[in-house]
Protein backbone atom coordinates (compact mmCIF):
# COMPACT_ATOMS: atom_id res chain seq x y z
CA UNK A 1 0.00 0.00 0.00
CA UNK A 2 2.50 2.69 0.74
CA UNK A 3 4.70 1.79 -2.17
CA UNK A 4 2.08 2.25 -4.08
CA UNK A 5 1.16 5.71 -3.00
CA UNK A 6 4.93 6.47 -3.12
CA UNK A 7 4.86 5.27 -6.47
CA UNK A 8 1.84 7.44 -7.28
CA UNK A 9 2.99 10.38 -5.44
CA UNK A 10 6.58 10.62 -7.53
CA UNK A 11 4.82 9.99 -10.37
CA UNK A 12 3.02 13.02 -10.27
CA UNK A 13 6.12 15.19 -9.34
CA UNK A 14 7.73 13.61 -12.33
CA UNK A 15 4.71 14.41 -14.70
CA UNK A 16 4.76 18.38 -13.17
CA UNK A 17 8.83 17.99 -13.83
CA UNK A 18 8.39 17.21 -17.47
CA UNK A 19 5.93 19.81 -18.59
CA UNK A 20 7.15 22.65 -16.95
CA UNK A 21 10.51 21.66 -16.80
CA UNK A 22 11.69 25.46 -18.38
CA UNK A 23 9.14 27.21 -16.06
CA UNK A 24 10.88 25.50 -13.10
CA UNK A 25 14.37 26.22 -13.97
CA UNK A 26 13.86 29.42 -14.41
CA UNK A 27 12.40 30.45 -11.30
CA UNK A 28 15.09 28.32 -9.37
CA UNK A 29 18.03 30.01 -11.17
CA UNK A 30 15.95 33.80 -10.03
CA UNK A 31 15.49 31.61 -6.53
CA UNK A 32 18.92 31.26 -6.18
CA UNK A 33 20.35 34.02 -7.07
CA UNK A 34 18.47 36.02 -4.78
CA UNK A 35 19.46 34.04 -1.33
CA UNK A 36 22.86 33.28 -2.34
CA UNK A 37 24.72 36.46 -4.03
CA UNK A 38 27.80 34.49 -4.34
CA UNK A 39 28.54 36.05 -8.35
CA UNK A 40 32.27 36.16 -7.37
CA UNK A 41 32.54 32.68 -6.89
CA UNK A 42 30.56 31.23 -9.66
CA UNK A 43 29.29 32.80 -12.69
CA UNK A 44 25.49 32.90 -13.71
CA UNK A 45 26.18 30.07 -16.95
CA UNK A 46 27.79 27.31 -14.68
CA UNK A 47 24.81 27.74 -12.28
CA UNK A 48 22.50 27.18 -14.96
CA UNK A 49 24.26 24.33 -16.27
CA UNK A 50 24.30 22.64 -13.05
CA UNK A 51 20.46 23.44 -12.07
CA UNK A 52 19.38 22.04 -15.54
CA UNK A 53 21.39 19.00 -16.04
CA UNK A 54 20.25 18.51 -11.85
CA UNK A 55 16.46 18.85 -13.08
CA UNK A 56 16.92 16.31 -16.05
CA UNK A 57 18.43 13.78 -13.47
CA UNK A 58 15.89 14.33 -11.21
CA UNK A 59 13.20 13.74 -13.61
CA UNK A 60 15.09 10.54 -14.54
CA UNK A 61 15.44 9.16 -10.93
CA UNK A 62 12.01 10.27 -10.41
CA UNK A 63 10.54 8.44 -13.36
CA UNK A 64 12.71 5.12 -12.03
CA UNK A 65 12.20 5.33 -8.48
CA UNK A 66 9.72 7.83 -7.34
CA UNK A 67 10.66 10.13 -4.27
CA UNK A 68 13.07 7.61 -2.22
CA UNK A 69 16.16 9.21 -2.53
CA UNK A 70 17.88 6.24 -1.29
CA UNK A 71 17.22 4.26 -3.71
CA UNK A 72 19.94 3.18 -6.62
CA UNK A 73 17.85 5.09 -9.62
CA UNK A 74 18.76 8.27 -7.74
CA UNK A 75 22.94 7.12 -7.42
CA UNK A 76 23.85 9.54 -10.54
CA UNK A 77 21.44 12.78 -8.71
CA UNK A 78 23.42 11.94 -5.78
CA UNK A 79 26.89 11.77 -7.32
CA UNK A 80 25.92 15.16 -9.13
CA UNK A 81 25.06 16.82 -5.70
CA UNK A 82 28.06 15.20 -4.42
CA UNK A 83 30.60 16.90 -6.89
CA UNK A 84 28.61 20.04 -6.63
CA UNK A 85 29.02 20.21 -2.53
CA UNK A 86 32.61 19.08 -2.72
CA UNK A 87 33.27 21.92 -5.25
CA UNK A 88 31.76 24.09 -3.07
CA UNK A 89 33.23 23.54 -0.23
CA UNK A 90 36.85 23.71 -1.63
CA UNK A 91 35.66 26.88 -3.44
CA UNK A 92 34.77 28.69 -0.08
CA UNK A 93 31.10 28.48 0.12
CA UNK A 94 29.40 28.87 3.66
CA UNK A 95 27.06 25.28 4.75
CA UNK A 96 24.21 27.29 4.26
CA UNK A 97 25.24 28.68 0.74
CA UNK A 98 25.70 25.19 -0.80
CA UNK A 99 22.69 23.93 0.80
CA UNK A 100 20.69 26.73 -0.70
CA UNK A 101 21.25 24.86 -3.90
CA UNK A 102 18.60 22.54 -2.84
CA UNK A 103 16.85 24.52 -1.11
CA UNK A 104 15.61 27.12 -3.64
CA UNK A 105 13.76 25.08 -5.46
CA UNK A 106 11.55 24.53 -3.00
CA UNK A 107 9.25 27.60 -4.13
CA UNK A 108 9.19 26.53 -7.80
CA UNK A 109 8.25 23.27 -7.50
CA UNK A 110 5.39 24.02 -5.02
CA UNK A 111 4.08 26.57 -7.07
CA UNK A 112 4.13 24.28 -10.05
CA UNK A 113 2.63 21.39 -7.52
CA UNK A 114 0.34 24.31 -6.59
CA UNK A 115 -1.20 24.81 -10.31
CA UNK A 116 -1.37 21.36 -11.07
CA UNK A 117 -3.58 20.26 -7.83
CA UNK A 118 -5.47 23.12 -7.75
CA UNK A 119 -8.63 21.26 -7.43
CA UNK A 120 -7.64 18.62 -5.59
CA UNK A 121 -6.60 19.47 -1.88
CA UNK A 122 -5.78 15.73 -0.96
CA UNK A 123 -3.70 14.94 -3.97
CA UNK A 124 -2.03 18.49 -3.22
CA UNK A 125 -1.18 17.75 0.24
CA UNK A 126 0.40 14.55 -0.52
CA UNK A 127 2.51 16.21 -3.69
CA UNK A 128 3.58 18.64 -1.40
CA UNK A 129 4.62 16.36 1.76
CA UNK A 130 6.51 13.79 -0.44
CA UNK A 131 8.25 16.60 -2.41
CA UNK A 132 9.23 18.24 0.90
CA UNK A 133 10.96 14.90 1.80
CA UNK A 134 12.48 14.47 -1.43
CA UNK A 135 13.75 18.18 -0.91
CA UNK A 136 15.01 18.06 2.66
CA UNK A 137 16.39 14.49 1.76
CA UNK A 138 18.82 16.36 -0.58
CA UNK A 139 19.62 19.37 1.66
CA UNK A 140 20.58 17.04 4.60
CA UNK A 141 23.27 15.16 1.95
CA UNK A 142 24.54 18.14 0.31
CA UNK A 143 25.63 19.54 3.87
CA UNK A 144 26.59 16.09 5.00
CA UNK A 145 28.96 15.80 1.97
CA UNK A 146 29.80 19.21 2.59
CA UNK A 147 30.82 18.62 6.16
CA UNK A 148 32.80 15.75 5.11
CA UNK A 149 34.86 17.40 2.59
CA UNK A 150 36.17 20.43 5.30
CA UNK A 151 36.93 17.62 7.79
CA UNK A 152 38.96 16.04 5.02
CA UNK A 153 41.20 19.62 4.42
CA UNK A 154 41.27 19.96 8.12
CA UNK A 155 42.80 16.55 8.44
CA UNK A 156 44.97 17.44 5.60
CA UNK A 157 46.14 20.24 7.36
CA UNK A 158 46.58 18.78 10.39
CA UNK A 159 49.10 15.93 8.89
CA UNK A 160 50.82 18.84 7.15
CA UNK A 161 51.35 20.34 10.28
CA UNK A 162 52.55 17.43 11.90
CA UNK A 163 54.99 16.99 9.48
CA UNK A 164 56.08 20.35 9.30
CA UNK A 165 56.76 20.62 12.85
CA UNK A 166 59.30 17.81 13.46
CA UNK A 167 62.47 19.13 11.51
CA UNK A 168 65.57 17.84 12.87
CA UNK A 169 68.43 19.82 12.75
CA UNK A 170 72.26 18.69 12.41
CA UNK A 171 74.28 21.30 14.61
CA UNK A 172 77.34 20.15 14.25
CA UNK A 173 79.15 16.88 13.14
CA UNK A 174 77.67 14.01 16.01
CA UNK A 175 75.54 16.97 17.55
CA UNK A 176 71.81 16.65 16.36
CA UNK A 177 68.60 19.37 17.65
CA UNK A 178 65.25 18.94 17.69
CA UNK A 179 63.48 22.32 18.33
CA UNK A 180 59.28 21.23 19.66
CA UNK A 181 57.38 24.10 19.08
CA UNK A 182 53.77 23.63 20.05
CA UNK A 183 52.01 21.18 23.11
CA UNK A 184 53.31 17.60 22.61
CA UNK A 185 50.53 14.89 22.89
CA UNK A 186 50.81 10.86 22.41
CA UNK A 187 50.56 10.91 18.22
CA UNK A 188 53.48 13.98 18.10
CA UNK A 189 55.66 12.36 20.58
CA UNK A 190 55.47 9.63 18.18
CA UNK A 191 56.36 11.31 15.06
CA UNK A 192 58.87 13.62 17.26
CA UNK A 193 60.40 10.42 18.77
CA UNK A 194 60.51 8.40 15.33
CA UNK A 195 62.65 11.26 13.15
CA UNK A 196 64.66 11.62 16.62
CA UNK A 197 65.90 8.48 16.28
CA UNK A 198 65.89 8.31 12.78
CA UNK A 199 68.10 11.20 12.48
CA UNK A 200 70.47 9.76 14.73
CA UNK A 201 70.98 6.82 12.87
CA UNK A 202 71.46 8.13 9.78
CA UNK A 203 73.82 11.16 11.02
CA UNK A 204 75.54 9.20 13.69
CA UNK A 205 75.35 11.21 15.74
CA UNK A 206 76.57 10.89 20.14
CA UNK A 207 74.39 14.23 21.34
CA UNK A 208 71.06 14.93 20.61
CA UNK A 209 69.50 18.23 21.68
CA UNK A 210 65.80 18.51 21.95
CA UNK A 211 65.21 22.34 22.80
CA UNK A 212 61.68 22.88 24.30
CA UNK A 213 61.51 26.65 24.04
CA UNK A 214 58.05 26.55 22.22
CA UNK A 215 56.43 24.56 24.43
CA UNK A 216 53.77 26.18 26.20
CA UNK A 217 53.27 24.16 29.21
CA UNK A 218 54.65 21.00 30.25
CA UNK A 219 52.37 18.74 32.33
CA UNK A 220 52.89 15.21 33.56
CA UNK A 221 51.89 13.69 29.75
CA UNK A 222 54.28 15.89 27.79
CA UNK A 223 57.37 14.88 30.76
CA UNK A 224 56.70 11.46 30.31
CA UNK A 225 56.56 11.90 26.28
CA UNK A 226 59.88 13.51 26.81
CA UNK A 227 61.34 10.85 29.05
CA UNK A 228 60.31 7.93 26.85
CA UNK A 229 62.26 9.96 23.97
CA UNK A 230 65.36 10.57 25.99
CA UNK A 231 65.32 6.97 27.05
CA UNK A 232 64.91 5.70 23.56
CA UNK A 233 67.68 7.77 22.61
CA UNK A 234 70.01 6.22 25.21
CA UNK A 235 68.93 2.99 24.80
CA UNK A 236 70.34 3.70 20.93
CA UNK A 237 73.38 4.86 22.40
CA UNK A 238 72.92 8.76 21.89
CA UNK A 239 72.71 11.23 25.43
CA UNK A 240 69.80 13.62 25.09
CA UNK A 241 69.92 16.83 26.68
CA UNK A 242 67.02 19.25 27.06
CA UNK A 243 67.75 22.87 26.22
CA UNK A 244 64.86 25.85 26.37
CA UNK A 245 63.46 25.06 30.24
CA UNK A 246 62.11 28.16 30.92
CA UNK A 247 61.68 29.90 34.66
CA UNK A 248 57.48 28.88 34.74
CA UNK A 249 58.32 25.54 33.31
CA UNK A 250 60.91 24.48 35.82
CA UNK A 251 58.79 25.47 38.36
CA UNK A 252 55.98 23.46 37.09
CA UNK A 253 57.96 20.27 36.99
CA UNK A 254 58.94 20.61 40.34
CA UNK A 255 55.69 20.96 41.60
CA UNK A 256 54.44 18.02 39.68
CA UNK A 257 56.88 16.06 41.29
CA UNK A 258 58.50 14.48 37.95
CA UNK A 259 61.46 13.56 37.82
CA UNK A 260 64.30 14.46 35.44
CA UNK A 261 67.24 13.98 37.79
CA UNK A 262 68.61 11.21 34.69
CA UNK A 263 68.34 13.85 32.23
CA UNK A 264 70.95 16.92 31.69
CA UNK A 265 68.64 19.89 31.52
CA UNK A 266 69.92 23.32 30.51
CA UNK A 267 68.07 26.51 30.24
CA UNK A 268 69.33 27.40 26.73
CA UNK A 269 69.67 26.00 23.51
CA UNK A 270 73.79 27.64 23.68
CA UNK A 271 74.58 26.22 26.92
CA UNK A 272 73.25 22.51 25.51
CA UNK A 273 75.17 22.67 22.74
CA UNK A 274 78.42 23.89 24.81
CA UNK A 275 77.82 20.82 27.05
CA UNK A 276 77.77 18.88 23.93
CA UNK A 277 80.40 20.22 22.74
CA UNK A 278 82.50 19.21 25.75
CA UNK A 279 81.37 15.72 25.51
CA UNK A 280 82.77 15.18 21.69
CA UNK A 281 85.62 16.48 23.49
CA UNK A 282 85.38 19.89 21.40
CA UNK A 283 86.16 23.19 22.30
CA UNK A 284 85.70 26.58 20.43
CA UNK A 285 88.98 28.63 20.36
CA UNK A 286 89.13 32.79 19.48
CA UNK A 287 91.24 33.30 16.63
CA UNK A 288 93.51 35.89 17.49
CA UNK A 289 95.43 36.87 14.46
CA UNK A 290 92.49 39.34 13.05
CA UNK B 1 69.13 -26.57 17.82
CA UNK B 2 71.03 -22.99 16.31
CA UNK B 3 73.20 -20.75 18.64
CA UNK B 4 74.70 -17.66 18.55
CA UNK B 5 78.40 -17.38 17.97
CA UNK B 6 80.70 -15.45 20.98
CA UNK B 7 83.98 -13.73 19.42
CA UNK B 8 86.71 -13.67 22.19
CA UNK B 9 88.59 -10.27 21.39
CA UNK B 10 91.82 -9.57 23.69
CA UNK B 11 89.76 -8.79 26.97
CA UNK B 12 86.18 -8.47 25.06
CA UNK B 13 84.13 -10.95 24.34
CA UNK B 14 81.91 -10.30 21.07
CA UNK B 15 78.07 -11.03 20.20
CA UNK B 16 76.74 -10.81 17.33
CA UNK B 17 73.19 -11.30 17.07
CA UNK B 18 71.44 -11.88 13.70
CA UNK B 19 68.76 -14.20 13.92
CA UNK B 20 65.21 -13.21 15.71
CA UNK B 21 65.64 -14.48 18.73
CA UNK B 22 63.42 -16.72 20.95
CA UNK B 23 62.81 -17.24 24.44
CA UNK B 24 65.08 -20.75 24.36
CA UNK B 25 67.95 -18.83 22.17
CA UNK B 26 68.18 -16.04 24.82
CA UNK B 27 68.34 -18.64 27.68
CA UNK B 28 71.19 -20.33 25.97
CA UNK B 29 72.91 -17.48 24.80
CA UNK B 30 72.54 -15.96 28.69
CA UNK B 31 74.61 -19.25 29.65
CA UNK B 32 77.24 -19.43 27.23
CA UNK B 33 78.10 -15.92 28.10
CA UNK B 34 78.34 -15.89 31.56
CA UNK B 35 79.90 -18.88 31.01
CA UNK B 36 82.63 -17.72 29.01
CA UNK B 37 83.17 -14.43 30.73
CA UNK B 38 84.13 -16.51 33.65
CA UNK B 39 86.50 -18.94 31.97
CA UNK B 40 88.10 -16.18 29.61
CA UNK B 41 88.17 -13.54 32.53
CA UNK B 42 86.85 -10.96 30.22
CA UNK B 43 86.66 -7.29 30.95
CA UNK B 44 83.92 -6.34 28.61
CA UNK B 45 81.04 -7.56 26.67
CA UNK B 46 79.93 -6.04 23.70
CA UNK B 47 76.40 -7.44 22.00
CA UNK B 48 75.58 -6.10 18.77
CA UNK B 49 72.04 -6.18 17.66
CA UNK B 50 71.96 -3.83 14.65
CA UNK B 51 69.80 -6.49 12.97
CA UNK B 52 67.66 -7.46 15.30
CA UNK B 53 64.33 -6.26 14.68
CA UNK B 54 61.86 -7.41 16.77
CA UNK B 55 61.95 -7.57 20.74
CA UNK B 56 59.49 -8.77 23.25
CA UNK B 57 59.52 -8.23 27.06
CA UNK B 58 61.28 -11.38 27.57
CA UNK B 59 64.01 -10.38 25.17
CA UNK B 60 64.49 -6.68 26.65
CA UNK B 61 64.51 -7.99 29.95
CA UNK B 62 67.06 -10.44 28.86
CA UNK B 63 69.36 -8.21 28.46
CA UNK B 64 69.26 -6.12 31.16
CA UNK B 65 69.88 -9.48 33.15
CA UNK B 66 73.47 -10.24 30.96
CA UNK B 67 74.80 -6.77 31.83
CA UNK B 68 74.00 -7.50 35.84
CA UNK B 69 75.49 -10.92 35.72
CA UNK B 70 78.46 -9.42 33.84
CA UNK B 71 78.81 -6.99 36.11
CA UNK B 72 78.86 -9.51 39.03
CA UNK B 73 81.64 -11.14 37.16
CA UNK B 74 83.34 -8.11 37.23
CA UNK B 75 82.63 -7.36 33.32
CA UNK B 76 80.66 -4.38 31.52
CA UNK B 77 78.15 -4.52 28.85
CA UNK B 78 77.55 -2.36 26.09
CA UNK B 79 74.70 -2.97 23.86
CA UNK B 80 75.64 -1.24 20.03
CA UNK B 81 73.31 -0.73 16.79
CA UNK B 82 69.57 -0.54 18.42
CA UNK B 83 67.56 -0.03 15.62
CA UNK B 84 65.30 3.01 16.01
CA UNK B 85 61.72 0.60 16.48
CA UNK B 86 63.10 -1.56 19.01
CA UNK B 87 63.94 1.27 21.21
CA UNK B 88 60.55 2.77 20.82
CA UNK B 89 59.48 -0.67 21.12
CA UNK B 90 61.06 -1.20 25.27
CA UNK B 91 60.70 2.16 26.13
CA UNK B 92 57.10 1.86 25.23
CA UNK B 93 56.99 -1.59 27.25
CA UNK B 94 58.40 0.25 30.09
CA UNK B 95 61.96 -1.06 30.35
CA UNK B 96 64.33 1.57 30.04
CA UNK B 97 67.88 -0.95 30.50
CA UNK B 98 68.88 1.11 33.07
CA UNK B 99 71.83 -1.17 33.84
CA UNK B 100 73.02 -1.30 30.12
CA UNK B 101 75.50 1.09 28.40
CA UNK B 102 74.84 1.25 24.79
CA UNK B 103 76.64 3.32 22.02
CA UNK B 104 75.42 3.74 18.49
CA UNK B 105 77.91 1.09 16.49
CA UNK B 106 80.62 -1.12 17.15
CA UNK B 107 83.72 1.64 16.99
CA UNK B 108 81.93 3.48 19.75
CA UNK B 109 80.61 0.64 21.87
CA UNK B 110 84.91 -0.33 21.54
CA UNK B 111 85.76 2.52 22.80
CA UNK B 112 83.34 2.78 25.65
CA UNK B 113 84.82 -0.49 26.54
CA UNK B 114 88.37 0.20 26.36
CA UNK B 115 87.51 3.72 28.26
CA UNK B 116 85.42 2.08 31.09
CA UNK B 117 88.48 -0.75 31.73
CA UNK B 118 91.00 1.29 31.46
CA UNK B 119 89.55 4.37 33.85
CA UNK B 120 88.68 1.71 36.61
CA UNK B 121 92.08 0.51 36.73
CA UNK B 122 94.14 -2.48 35.99
CA UNK B 123 93.33 -4.67 38.95
CA UNK B 124 96.71 -6.73 38.80
CA UNK B 125 96.06 -7.48 35.06
CA UNK B 126 99.58 -5.38 34.17
CA UNK B 127 101.50 -8.12 34.03
CA UNK B 128 99.52 -9.42 30.30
Amino acid sequence: MNTVSIDKRGHGLSSILTRKEQDILAEWIREMSESTRRGDLMGASEIKTQCSEFLHLMQQALIAAGSDFQAPAWDKAREMLDNISKSRALQGFSPSETAMFVFSAKRPLFNQIRSAFKDDPEALAAETWSATELLDAMGLYTTEVFQKTREHVIKRQQEELLELSTPVVKLWDGILALPIIGTLDSARTQVVMESLLQAIVQTNSRVAIIDITGVPTVDTVVAQHLLKTVTAARLMGADCIISGVRPQIAQTIVHLGINLLDVTTKATLAAAFKTALDRLGLNFVRDTKS
Amino acid sequence: MEKIPILKMGEFLLVTIQVDMHDRLAMSLQDDLTRLISETEARGVLIDISSLEIVDSFIGRMFGNIAAMSRVLDAETVVVGMQPAVAITLVELGLSLSGVRSALNVDAGMELLRASVNGKGTHGRSLD
